[in-house]
């Protein structure tokens, strides 16, 4: 009986202090980002792009690349219905028709698939290959490290963007920089580039981490390599690479709308804001509202992602942004 | 510090050797060839002597291993051998006559994010958390945030469709006032950020307090300790915010038409001018590679813990 009991109050004690425990990095990281109201309406913007990404084919009134017989190209947006002018509103595409008599709504509405997916891809590309040399490096030391921190500042020294536009053009019009549109070519060209910043950054942590007494007393008590790196070191270098990770996403997002604007990336028939900009940017004469809406939402998302990438800095480490 | 600047030199080398290598080995991996431009405004009957004489004129006949080789030499003598679209003409001739156009226009906006930024800045620091200090800060996220190409585009619609105020043509100095202001916003705001944060720390620091406690006027204190000692980490990114506005300018120039370096640079790897792309390239990493080089050297002269590793 006195031993059930004690169980019992053990248990309660347990659960005592599971209540009243010291708020912990992520709530209390939380706690600041909700008080962050841009970084909030970022991450809502986000959300509500993503949403648009993944429904497209039910939000979007027609086919992106359908070119109906009967419309006429170039006809304006719905807050421009003057019905002496040409070409002239038509009621079935509230944005108006492109220089193709094609739906801008439903392009625009494709075009958030491109940028969301060329922002998440390549920063996971990234963080895999980053994260994996990072840890070797930071853990391995020695030769191995020397080596792969030469290569790193040798690419990192590399001018990316014109490596994108001299690998682009060089291989975009070959079957495999034609792949989704040239999506592929994208991931390949910004994951050569990209993953020197995260094994610098996971290396870094790596060095500061290792000679810690927690790391120190998992090792003597025998636990694997594998298993300290994944348990201890990774979840304990968590906050700033998911910081870099954020502000990893518009940079992306703005190369490809700026290959894109420069006619080498996302090749048409398909949609992305970039290629948009560049297919309008001839018609800003006739009408500006053309190549302001797709330029809009380019600047829309990088905004979000740089307020939320800023909220979670701030959050995660309060030190840091100072 | 001699041994620092030379290490730092001769690591340049690498660099330039990759991209050099690089940029050749995909150009050679482009399908097509140069002369495909040509053959289709032929219908596709470009004669083949023709062809093959075009080909020993650009030394095209040598085997791959020579052309590199050759390649590599000229470009350290800053030979770019001579453009495919434009023929006859060297592409050293074409970078001189565009690099003007695009240097003028990262100068200015390198002065105008100078001259604005660091007022900001400074003012956003020692009226920290006022109305001030979040108008500038929220200027400079924003600045730094919004593409250069977007803005451009933002500009263009208002001051040249609905103001009419840009000449269509690349005619006069108004020419400018758009590209420079579009190009150096987001080093202004990168600058206004950077001050902020500097100023922030000196103000903090023990010998201002000590300043300010033996009775110095609070302009004095300002302008002789915080200032001279706040700006040094600007004056460390001026040299790398140059190079990074003159590569900047790709982009710009395309969105305005300016006749400058960036323009041509995109006009070659369309028409698949090798030549041009290469030598731009090069040009291009060249003052990439001189930036980080010159903050690597000035970090190096400021802080000496930085040699030392």
């Amino acid at each position: 009986m006195t031993v059930a009991r004690t169980t019992d109050q053990l248990g309660a004690l347990r659960e005592e202090a599971n209540q009243t425990k010291p708020r912990g990095l992520w709530s209390d990281a939380w706690r600041r980002l909700r008080r962050n109201k841009a970084a909030l309406a970022g991450a809502a913007y986000i959300g509500l792009m993503a949403l648009v990404a993944i429904f497209a084919p039910l939000l979007a009134p027609h086919d992106p690349n359908f070119i109906p017989a009967d419309a006429i190209a170039n006809s304006p947006p719905f807050w421009q219905r003057d019905p002496n002018a040409f070409p002239q509103y038509d009621p079935r595409f509230k944005l108006g028709t492109d220089t193709l008599a094609r739906d801008i709504l439903s392009r625009l509405i494709y075009g958030a698939r491109i940028s969301l997916i060329v922002g998440f891809i390549p920063v996971a590309i990234e963080l895999l290959i980053g994260a994996t040399l990072g840890v070797a490096s930071g853990w391995l030391g020695g030769r191995w490290d020397n080596l792969l921190m030469r290569l790193v500042d040798v690419v990192y020294a590399f001018p990316s963007f014109l490596f994108f536009i001299i690998l682009v053009s060089a291989l975009g019009s070959t079957g495999f920089g034609r792949l989704l549109s040239g999506l592929v070519l994208l991931f390949v060209a910004f994951a050569i580039t990209g993953w020197t910043g995260m094994a610098r950054l996971v290396r870094g942590q790596v060095l500061s981490l290792r000679h810690k007494e927690f790391i120190e007393a998992a090792r003597s008590v025998g636990v694997p390599t594998s298993r300290i790196v994944l348990r201890h070191i990774l979840p304990n270098s968590l906050a700033p690479i998911i910081v870099s990770v954020t502000f990893g996403i518009p940079a992306y997002i703005l190369a490809e709308a700026a290959l894109s604007y420069l006619g080498i990336g996302i090749q048409p028939p398909t949609a992305s804001w970039g290629n948009m900009v560049n297919e309008f940017k001839g018609l800003i004469d006739l009408n500006p509202w053309f190549v302001l809406m797709p330029a809009a939402l380019i600047a829309f998302i990088m905004l979000a992602f740089t307020f939320l990438g800023d909220g979670l800095r701030d959050a995660l480490d309060p030190q840091m942004g100072k | 510090m001699a041994r620092f600047v030379i290490n730092r030199i001769l690591w340049a080398i690498p660099v330039f050797w990759l991209v050099a290598t690089v940029t050749f080995v995909l150009m050679q991996a482009t399908p097509g060839t140069p002369w495909d431009a040509f053959n289709a405004a032929s219908g596709g009957r470009l004669d083949p002597s023709l062809r093959a004489s075009w080909e020993r004129q650009y030394g095209l006949d040598r085997p791959l291993i020579v052309q590199y080789f050759s390649y590599l030499g000229n470009a350290l003598r800053f030979n770019f051998g001579e453009s495919y679209a434009q023929q006859g003409t060297p592409v050293t001739e074409l970078i001189e006559r565009g690099f003007p156009y695009s240097a003028r226009i990262g100068v200015y906006a390198l002065i105008m994010a100078v001259l604005i930024g660091i007022p900001l800045g400074v003012v956003a620091a020692l009226r920290q958390n006022t109305i001030v200090d979040y108008l500038s800060l929220f200027f400079a996220t924003v600045g730094a945030t919004i593409p250069s190409f977007v803005l451009g585009f933002f500009l263009l619609a208002f001051f040249g469709v609905t103001l009419n105020l840009v000449p269509v043509l690349w005619t006069d100095w108004r020419n400018y006032v758009l590209p420079v202001a579009v190009l150096g916003i987001g080093t202004c705001a990168f600058i206004a950020r950077l001050t902020r944060a500097s100023v922030l720390e000196i103000v903090r620091q023990d010998y201002v307090r000590t300043a300010r406690a033996k009775g110095l006027p609070s302009r004095t204190v300002n302008m002789r300790h915080v200032l001279r000692n706040g700006l040094i980490p600007v004056v460390t990114i001026l040299g790398p915010a140059l190079a990074g506005l003159i590569t900047g300018t790709i982009i710009i120039e395309n969105v305005f038409g300016v006749p400058g370096m960036g323009y041509l640079y995109i006009q070659s790897v369309v028409q698949r001018d090798y030549p041009t792309i290469m030598g731009t390239t090069l040009f291009y990493t060249l003052f990439i590679v001189l930036g980080n080089l010159l903050v690597d050297l000035t970090y190096g002269f400021l802080d000496p813990r930085i040699k030392a590793s």
